[in-house]
């Protein structure tokens, strides 16, 4: 005797499944990642060879640190979605790609929090 | 798996051209992109540690291997940067006819190459001097 209803038991069992919420985040990240990562790239260059004092001043600037912030979040969302597609089209173990996709997320959330907080850190500290 | 008679994917049957390169190259540096995370987020939470592990970072990057890992992932990051764009043309319908497939493809080699080699420029003339 199963307890779930009909709809219940095939709810999430089509064919998509939530294909069109990973493809539309994809993409809205992609178009977000376009002038976020111009803007890092000359960030970056004009960081070339800064020292930590240097570095801090560029930081405590408060569109700076936003940017930052806001390219850090996006960039690991977009990774994250980026290296499921592969993982989905690659490992076909059941166990193997659910575990794979866990740990992929896992890491990619404490890579984003860690660079999140060490960029507010050195933003806002003394 | 054995494969017997069932269908054989279009990369094992076809040579290789400029559109089906061009896509798994796509693939490939948003891979190598998302390695490239690791250096991201050792460089940001090296100045969490302070000064001196901020300088270790730098030097790491600005070291002969670091710059070679860098330059990689520059051209990395523009190829995917500019693919995407052309993606996205895509998703809105536009450039699929062949010759303009070919004309794209062409473009964001071309345009990527050179954003790779102004920013290298540019990190030269800040840096002052190799």
């Amino acid at each position: 005797m199963d307890m779930r209803s009909p709809l219940g038991r095939v709810r999430g069992l089509g064919s998509t499944k939530d294909g069109v919420a990973h493809w539309w985040a994809q993409r809205v990240t992609a178009v977000a990642l376009v002038p976020l990562t111009l803007w890092f790239v000359v960030s970056v260059v004009s960081l070339v060879g800064a020292d930590y004092a240097a570095y801090k001043a560029w930081v405590g600037i408060q569109g700076n640190v936003v940017l930052l912030v806001l390219l850090i979040v996006t960039l690991f969302h977009h990774t994250q979605l980026g290296l499921q597609v592969i993982i989905e089209d690659y490992v076909h173990g059941e166990a193997a790609k659910v575990a794979s996709l866990m740990a992929i997320k896992f890491t990619v959330v404490l890579l984003g929090a860690s660079c999140v907080l060490a960029v507010l850190r050195v933003s806002f500290g003394t | 798996m054995k494969s017997g008679n069932r269908p054989l994917s279009p990369f094992l049957m076809y040579r290789p051209q400029l559109t089906s390169v061009l896509s798994i190259t796509h693939r490939l540096t948003g891979l190598a992109l998302a390695a490239g995370t690791l250096l991201f987020t050792h460089w940001l939470t090296s100045a969490a540690y302070g000064p001196e592990a901020f300088a270790r970072a730098q030097a790491l990057i600005g070291s002969v291997f670091g710059r070679l890992l860098l330059f990689g992932w520059t051209l990395a990051l523009f190829y995917h940067l500019c693919n995407g764009i052309r993606h996205l043309a895509w998703d809105a319908g536009w450039g699929f006819e062949l010759p303009r497939l070919k004309a794209t493809g062409w473009v964001v080699i071309v345009v990527s190459i050179t954003l790779t080699f102004l920013s290298w420029a540019a990190g030269y003339a800040v840096r002052g001097g190799a």
